[in-house]
């Protein structure tokens, strides 16, 4: 297929459909509303469902009540309104069951502003919700990644019937670039929806999607059930990126998502002046590629993290590196998005 | 030959319900219009939050728990994503009339195709009675020890009559099983409204007037009396919308009883 133009939020949409979900539900809320908007036309042109919920926390239960039948179902929404989804995700991380959560992240704490933010980096990696529970969590630095990572966040949510969250932010949902949509295969060898979905019981016994274990030993042993699964994540499901690590850069600058690509361009414009650098950009989050970040740290010996909060992500570059090498960190946050130079300025400062 | 027995959408339980508890009566209606429309199979039942969760362990359908107040939302994705299936919520009145208003107002206000069963005993039951947004004036809960003083309160909700006053076509009762022929009444309306939701007409809510003697702290049958002399005159049973009804036409909307004190 030909690529075509689309902002980044329209192509997310169209992903979802691409991915075969046929449900969404809806709150707007700015800087993500134009997936809503889009998705009103698009999903019953598809034979699918839009509802505009009337509130966050009514659209992420909707999403709850069809994930439990069986079907696919996602929705979107911005910082405030994730907070607002926070609890019914923390009921379907409980339950199990498959769904997506696009956070095209703004500025926070409270209400914040509309500008785009990373700032809800702690929020999607480290719960949100309350309870021992955790998402999968894809940070996306392009439209085209945008697109790639929501189809493939659906095939993931249906393999480990668990929450994925794609975390990116307002300059991701509003920018345009070209974009392809390359069909993804369908997950094979799941087991039956009618082993754990409310679909009817006709020829089997009741299924009960639920969270409740008012028995300790049997919520401990959910708790151990999800832990075993979050476990495998670790070894399946780390995805990362490098670029200019080979050869013997001076300083390793770790970020994610649009602040990535600025980074890289500070880095281009750095080996014009003959200073080499390295990035390594998490695509996933959550589990967070730990070891490359570690291995990658021992050799370069100078780490930097640049990201649009007040630092929250540098704390797992923290834990992985160790306190024998220093993790510094660079921010901008409120809205703004740092510039090429600023970042190159960073790191020149530290070389 | 059995002349009485479980309902086969019943699961053979001993229920965790107080002794003259409504719910056992509300579960078997709900379960004996299941059988009798043969849609077990398709059937899919939201929990609450409150002393109905475990409502899924008494019915053998399928069953979804949602987060407190939350139902509708639940039953408006299953329904929306399934329309094949036949979804009910059950709630009770501190998750549906309290946490949950918002919810259930907007589902019937879209019209969802699903049914509500809405039990109003005019007490939180499960965290061991609190005033409700239900509890009638001057009535003493825990967290209303003086009784209920409406100057700081308000006045209990009526919900039937707030869902009557949306236009979106829907079928809204209010039934009460405090006598015998009051319960042959509820079923009659508990039918007709997963009749309405078979037809995929509209969103049917059924309210039932219920006792809950633990935490009024009465006999079940004191709690019977106690629900007619209070709770009936400011809330008054009948239809309150009906699909049926031409468009434009005024329902006839039943009224409190005007020599209730508590009806003004």
């Amino acid at each position: 297929m030909a690529k075509v133009l689309m902002k980044g939020n329209e192509a997310i949409g169209e992903a979802a459909i691409r991915a075969g979900c046929r449900n969404y539900f809806c709150y707007p809320i700015t800087p993500q509303t134009e997936v809503a908007e889009y998705l009103a036309r698009r999903m019953p042109e598809a034979g699918g469902n839009f509802v505009q919920a009337e509130s966050e926390l009514a659209a992420s239960n909707m999403v709850f009540g069809a994930a439990a039948t069986g079907e696919m179902a996602f929705t979107t929404s911005s910082s405030p309104g994730i907070s607002l989804m926070s609890e019914t995700i923390s009921y379907i991380a409980a339950a199990q069951l498959p769904a997506v959560f696009v956070n095209i992240v703004r500025g926070g704490p409270g209400l914040g502003g509309i500008l785009p933010g990373q700032s809800d980096y702690f929020q999607a990696t480290k719960g949100g919700g309350h309870g021992d529970y955790r998402l999968l969590v894809l940070a996306p630095a392009s439209v085209q990644e945008a697109v790639e990572l929501t189809m493939l966040a659906f095939r993931l949510a249906e393999k480990y019937r668990n929450p994925v969250m794609i975390l990116g932010d307002g300059m991701i949902g509003q920018m345009m670039e070209p974009v392809e949509f390359k069909d993804l295969p369908p997950n094979e060898g799941l087991p039956d929806k009618n082993t754990w979905a409310t679909c009817g019981a006709k020829d089997r016994p009741k299924n009960i999607v639920k969270s409740l274990f008012l028995d300790p030993l049997l919520l401990e042993k959910n708790n151990h059930e999800l832990a075993a699964k979050y476990a495998l994540w670790h070894e399946l499901e780390i995805r990362c990126e490098t670029y200019n690590c080979e050869g013997d850069p001076k300083l390793m600058v770790v970020a994610y998502g649009t602040t990535a690509r600025i980074c890289s361009t500070a880095i281009d414009d750095l080996k014009q002046e003959g200073l080499e650098i390295g990035l390594v950009r998490p695509i996933s989050l959550y589990p967070f590629p730990s070891r490359k970040v570690a291995e990658l740290a021992r050799r370069i010996g100078k780490v930097l993290t640049v990201e649009m909060s007040m630092g929250q992500m540098v704390e797992d570059v923290r834990a992985a590196v160790g306190h024998d090498i220093q993790v510094d960190f660079f921010g901008r946050a409120g809205g703004i998005v740092p510039s090429p130079d600023e970042v190159a300025e960073q790191i020149r400062k530290r070389l | 030959m059995a002349l009485f027995s479980y309902p086969r959408s019943m699961a053979t339980a001993i229920t965790h319900y107080c002794p003259g508890c409504t719910h056992g009566v509300a579960h078997r209606l709900v379960a004996e219009v299941i059988d009798e429309l043969g849609i077990a199979e398709r059937t899919v039942g939201v929990a609450p939050v409150g002393c109905s969760v475990l409502i899924y362990n008494y019915f053998n359908v399928d069953f979804q728990e949602a987060p407190h107040g939350r139902a509708p939302a639940l039953a408006t994705g299953a329904k929306r994503a399934r329309p094949d299936l036949v979804v009910f919520t059950y709630q009770g009145d501190g998750d549906l009339a309290s946490i949950g208003t918002n919810e259930i107002i907007h589902a019937h206000n879209r019209g969802e195709k699903f049914t509500t069963i809405f039990v109003n005993n005019a007490i939180y039951g499960m965290t061991g009675g609190q005033m409700a947004p239900t509890t009638m004036p001057g009535q003493v809960t825990s967290t209303s020890p003086m009784g209920r003083d409406v100057a700081q309160a308000g006045y209990p909700m009526r919900v039937c009559e707030m869902l009557a006053t949306l236009r979106t076509p829907g079928y809204v009762v209010r039934c009460s099983l405090h006598t015998p022929q009051l319960v042959i009444q509820t079923k009659r309306a508990i039918r007709r409204a997963f009749d309405l939701q078979l037809e995929n007409r509209c969103h049917t809510f059924v309210e039932l007037l219920s006792t809950c003697p633990t935490n009024w702290g009465m006999t079940p049958a004191k709690a019977l009396d106690w629900l007619h002399e209070n709770m009936l005159p400011y809330y008054p049973l009948g239809v309150f919308k009906d699909p049926d009804q031409a468009d434009g036409q005024a329902p006839v909307i039943p009224q409190p009883d005007p020599r209730c004190s508590h009806a003004h």
